[in-house]
């Protein structure tokens, strides 16, 4: 260690510097020679004092830092580590500890960007030294800044009405939270309420979901939006400004108990529009309601196929058939517009589309169904009540289950959907609860990691289900015995057995994968999140902030984040409505102070600035003819002031005085 | 002490060294065996082949005949204790075979209440004698012996009686006793290759061949059995095996009897294929 | 030679599969994970045409014909490594010996095939004499299979008695004919039971 102070002329009137290296165990003093970089930074112009340290993060490390501020009188820090990513907050609060302005101080990256990409001890270190003399030579002219705060309005807005927002909803309401759940469908439930039973506890999926989408629509502090969207979100964390399209339902939700009576009035005797809820596997009228337990329980008039809204010529038997007066045809779209604080978007997924694998013949033989359709008719109250039958009519002998359709597969999608192989397996159970059929899974790993899952799985072999291992490579119906005529015929090597089989059936289901909704890219630029590269929702960390999104305020939850079964989904759920109320409950949220402002007085009034700004924090003040940066908004990425033509935007922590001293000390070797 | 006593068919024919032995060992414990009145073959692992049912028959008679006698029953033969531990377990747990094999016992007379306590001779000696009374009678320790201690499959699997089933070390603290060595060895419950030696000899005999080669580069000198077809198998074809490693099989109660102070006479030594006489004079 | 290997669907017998899940030893097979425990344990699986693992497969698919004339039956030597080793608590060996008892009775084994026939002689000698001379039932054994291998072993048979280990004479139980009653009893015993089924 080097302790200048008692050579006073040694700072020549720069600020008093302190420089740490630490040695990250082996991580950094590994490659780079700490002790000579630290003996090096003892020799620049400003450093009193110049230490290396096992670990810069450990209480100890923190402490050094803190107590030779106060001993050394010290004005600025430097540490060079590993990523600001993981420790700048660290150091900071250290050097504020110690009684410094946390922002007098800067971290150099010497691990990522010296001893881990690096194999020359020599050179590594030699890079060391100028990364470092670059920070100190840059910290020198670091200003004080603040951190600011604002506040946080404390309702919140949840996007999505699938267990993944009915959860986290119920989870903000019950903590006193005011929540508006936002639902592009007439009902809430999403996928759940279309399952028959949910594995592996095979209880039944409506049992359990519906108590909770009661609660939603009887709960006190939510507002409960269906058949609505968000269109347009401004503002920022804390105070966001919603604006919500709500699609008229011709129907007066106040006034409608329900009771049906105008679905039987309609003028259409038969039901004849496909009705989405059951997959298209049954018929509905143009009024209907999608399923018993529908929340709101409320009818809805689907305007492209109901003949009043279309031609306005209709007997409208239904208006005379609702004693209460529900009905009103002149309804139209409503935009609304909301406050929160925060936002929980649980949006959910969509079935992979199997007509991309056409080998398994979807749409072309009626035998083939998606499992979500299976789902549909193993329900009590769906299409069949409860009964498996093929399109024609006919009861399955024999139904084969092919898993991974759209998954783990590169000309699909690459990713494993994660629930396939459990629901295939509760679909083969009720299959052959419901009808004797023989069922065969065909698969290429069992993957059952979930709670009791594997002894789901264990059940399902004991009840002499049959488990091929290959990937079927084509459904068709030709035949090449007589056994096989008339029948589904599925090629596939048993590769347990060691040869190919040819197993023919009369109801092939595809399990198909989980794939992001159609409109995930338009929903994620509403508000403003990222998405990986296969469409699904982005969150901030994988691991450690795995709810959390690069937009403050703005968490994610369930399958629009990445495939997940129930129980996944409504564990996030709660952890997005968790970190909501952290902000909610705190009150406020610290904005870091790297904002852009704009010198007035040399700003030209040229609006390149402003369709340059991804966070949309620029605005034009028309009377001064000026540019004018919301701080709030801006999260400091720097293009503003990289663009400025006339050099009036300025950056905090990135001035230019600050960037080019950084770069003179990069260079001065 | 007295127990009824099992030999089974081997122990009368190619496995006689280890009858000879044990009943010296066990004599000069003063411990009395009394042989099964007229038992009958326990049906080995052959007739299961053939009738599953009729297995259990054969081997109940012999436990109804021991039931007859308050006393445990000592099966020094692998195939035969497995086997009658199997009927045992057997009768327990399927009814049917209950059924049947009771109607096939009223047949001659005959029943069983399932009261009849199998024993190896090995756990009597350890468990019911004990190292202490065992050591006390050591009168020729066998110094500077090293052994691999072989316990073969069916007295640890797939019923682990008295031993651990994955690593059993009951024989190799008797063979201390006796005051040799034992060298680690991790093939102790590998299989000898069983019948196949004498059916398929190419299986068979890779298999005893596997046994000696990690015995001999162990450092075994000898090794030491329970099991009279694993000692047939491993002593009599080693003539035909790839390496000559002309490696004597005893059974442990040879090696127990010699510590003892016995005539090797006695215990049958001069019985076997590989003669253990120059290994037994430390000449080797 | 080229061989077709594919499977049509009339090649699976489901009554065998029912069949095998009923015996001693088949009772556990559906819940088999083929993670191929038994294959690795097995001290003979290298010379199986089909290893354990495949082999309940097989059987629990009802590829009759290709589990009962495997190889790997005859193979099995009863260590039971497999069913200490099975995860799934599968008794492979006891399986073993009930598709070898399904394969004798269909007569679907190699012929000349020595263990079949090892077995036979065997019991046949215990029922008849209550008692085993393994001298009798190996020269008889070779006799039915390859007697010329019978010359083979003059040699081990010199050995053998040189070492006074050779018994030519068969013993015999007192109780041979308490002992065939017995067997009897248990097969009418046995035909009721299934009568009855």
């Amino acid at each position: 260690m080097a302790d200048n102070t008692g050579n006073g002329q040694k700072t020549n009137g720069l600020p008093r510097i302190g420089f740490y290296i630490c040695h990250c165990g082996s991580n950094i003093a590994g490659i780079i020679d700490v002790v000579a970089v630290a003996k090096f930074a003892e020799t620049l112009p400003g450093v009193v004092v110049s230490r290396e340290y096992k670990y810069m993060c450990s209480d100890p490390g923190q402490e050094l830092i803190a107590q030779d501020i106060k001993e050394h009188k010290l004005e600025r820090i430097v540490v060079a580590s590993c990523s600001p990513n993981l420790h700048e907050e660290t150091f900071r609060k250290a050097a504020q500890k110690g009684g410094l302005n946390p922002f007098y101080f800067q971290m150099v990256n010497i691990r990522e960007h010296a001893s881990w990409v690096h194999e020359n001890k020599a050179a590594a270190t030699l890079k060391a030294k100028d990364l470092c003399r670059a920070a100190i030579y840059r910290v020198r002219l670091h200003k004080a800044l603040e951190k600011r705060r604002v506040p946080v309005n404390p309702d919140v807005l949840v996007v999505g009405g699938g267990i993944a927002g009915i959860h986290a909803a119920l989870t903000l309401a019950n903590a006193g939270k005011k929540v508006t759940l936002v639902e592009r469908e007439a009902t809430i439930g999403g996928h759940m309420a279309m399952f028959d039973k949910t594995f592996p506890t095979l209880d039944c999926a409506a049992c359990i979901l519906t108590p909770k989408m009661s609660a939603v629509k009887s709960h006190p502090n939510i507002t409960l939006w269906t058949y609505s969207e968000v269109e347009k979100v401004d503002g920022y964390v804390g105070s966001y400004e919603v604006t919500v399209k709500r699609k008229p339902r011709y129907i007066k939700e106040d006034l409608c108990v329900g009771c049906m009576e105008c679905i039987e009035a309609c003028v259409f005797k038969e039901a004849k529009v496909p009705d989405a809820f059951n997959q298209g596997l049954s018929k509905r009228r143009p009024i209907y309601i999608d399923f018993p337990q529908a929340t709101p329980k409320v009818v809805v008039i689907d305007p492209a196929t109901c003949i009043n809204v279309k031609t306005g010529k209709c007997k409208k038997t239904c208006v005379e058939a609702c004693d209460r007066d529900a009905i009103d045809f002149t309804q139209k779209e409503e935009k609304v517009q909301l406050k929160v604080g925060t936002i929980v978007l649980a949006t959910g997924f969509k079935p992979f589309d199997p007509k991309k694998s056409p080998h398994y013949g979807y749409g072309k033989y009626p035998g083939v169904f998606t499992a979500l359709e299976i789902e549909r008719l193993v329900n009590a109250s769906g299409p069949t009540s409860g009964e498996v039958l093929t399109r024609d009519g006919r009861h399955p002998k024999a139904v084969g289950i092919i898993h991974c359709v759209g998954s783990r597969d590169e000309k699909t999608n690459k990713w494993c959907s994660r629930v396939c192989c459990m629901y295939s397996l509760k679909l083969a159970h009720l299959i052959k609860e419901h009808s004797g059929a023989e069922v065969y899974n065909f698969y290429i790993d069992m993957r059952a990691p979930g709670k009791a899952y594997e002894e789901f799985y264990e059940k399902l072999l004991s009840e002499g289900v049959h488990f091929i291992r290959g990937r079927v490579a084509e459904v068709t119906d030709w035949a090449m015995t007589k056994e096989e005529e008339g029948k589904l015929v599925l090629r596939v090597e048993d590769t347990l057995a060691g040869f190919v089989r040819r197993v023919p059936v009369d109801m092939v289901v595809l399990a198909t994968g989980l794939v992001p909704q159609s409109d995930a890219g338009d929903v994620r630029r509403v508000f403003n999140i990222g998405c990986g590269k296969e469409g699904f929702f982005q969150e901030r960390h994988p691991k450690l902030a795995p709810v959390n999104t690069f937009t403050d305020g703005v968490f994610i939850a369930g399958a629009c984040q990445a495939p997940k079964d129930i129980p996944d989904t409504v564990a996030q759920a709660g952890a997005a409505a968790a970190e909501a109320l952290a902000l909610v409950d705190a009150g406020f949220v610290e904005l870091e102070p790297n904002t852009s402002y704009v010198l007035e007085e040399e700003c030209c009034g040229c609006k390149n600035c402003i369709p340059l700004c991804p966070y949309t924090a620029i605005s034009f003040d028309e009377t001064k003819k000026k540019a004018d940066i919301n701080e709030v908004l801006c999260k400091g990425c720097g293009v503003c002031a990289a663009a400025c033509p006339s050099g009036s935007i300025v950056q905090n922590l990135f001035e230019d005085a600050e960037i080019y001293s950084e770069i003179e000390g990069v260079l001065a070797r | 002490m007295k127990y009824l006593y099992f030999p089974g068919c081997s122990l009368k024919g190619t496995g006689k060294a280890y009858d000879e032995s044990l009943r010296a060992v066990f004599a000069a414990l003063d411990i009395e065996l009394s042989e099964l009145e007229d038992w009958n073959c326990c049906g080995a692992t052959a007739y299961a082949n053939i009738d599953e049912t009729k297995s259990h028959v054969l081997a109940a008679r012999n436990l109804a005949i021991a039931e007859k006698q308050d006393l445990q029953l000592i099966a020094p033969c692998s195939a035969c204790y497995l086997v009658l531990n199997k009927t045992q377990h057997a009768l327990r747990e399927q009814e049917q075979t209950r059924r049947v094999v009771k109607e096939a016992l009223a047949a001659a007379g005959l029943q069983y209440k399932d009261s009849v306590t199998i024993r190896h001779p090995l756990d009597v000696l350890i468990n019911d004698v004990g190292f202490d009374k065992l050591a006390k009678r050591v009168k020729a320790p066998l110094k500077g012996r090293k052994f691999a201690a072989y316990y073969g499959c069916q007295i640890v699997r797939p019923y682990a009686t008295f031993d651990d089933q994955y690593n059993p070390t009951s024989m190799e603290k008797l063979l201390k006793t006796a005051g040799a060595e034992c060298v680690e060895y991790p093939l102790k419950t590998r299989c000898c290759g069983g019948s196949l030696t004498g059916t398929l000899p190419e299986v068979g005999l890779r298999l005893s061949y596997i046994l000696l080669k990690e015995a001999r580069r162990r450092g075994a000198e000898a090794l030491v059995t329970v099991c009279p077809l694993c000692q047939f198998n491993l002593d009599a074809y080693q003539d035909k095996m790839e390496e000559q490693f002309d490696m004597p099989i005893l059974y442990f109660t040879q090696v127990l009897g010699l510590a003892f102070g016995l005539d090797p006479r006695e215990l049958g030594i001069k019985r076997g294929i590989v003669s253990a006489e120059a290994m037994l004079a430390g000449g080797r | 030679m080229l061989q077709q290997n594919i499977k049509y669907e009339e090649s699976r017998d489901p009554d065998f599969a029912r069949w095998a899940t009923e015996q001693t030893g088949g009772e556990n097979i559906r819940r088999c994970i083929q993670c191929g425990t038994c294959s690795a344990t097995c001290p003979v699986s290298s010379y199986m045409d089909h290893t354990p693992r495949q082999l309940i497969h097989l059987a629990r698919e009802g590829f009759k014909k290709e589990v009962l004339s495997s190889f790997t039956l005859w193979l099995c030597a009863s260590c039971y490594s497999c069913r200490v080793d099975c995860p799934k608590d599968i008794h492979v060996t006891d399986f073993m010996y009930a598709l070898k008892r399904r394969a004798m009775a269909e007569r679907v084994y190699p012929k000349r095939f020595p263990i079949p026939v090892l077995a036979q002689e065997f019991s046949r000698m215990v029922q008849w004499f209550g008692r085993v001379n393994e001298t009798i039932v190996a020269a008889v054994m070779f006799l039915r299979t390859d007697w010329f291998k019978l010359l083979g072993q003059t040699g081990l048979g010199l050995k053998l008695m040189r070492t006074g280990r050779l018994s030519v004479f068969p013993e015999s139980i007192r109780g041979r004919s308490e002992l065939q009653r017995m067997l009897k009893a248990a097969e009418a015993s046995k035909e009721k039971e299934v009568a009855s089924r």
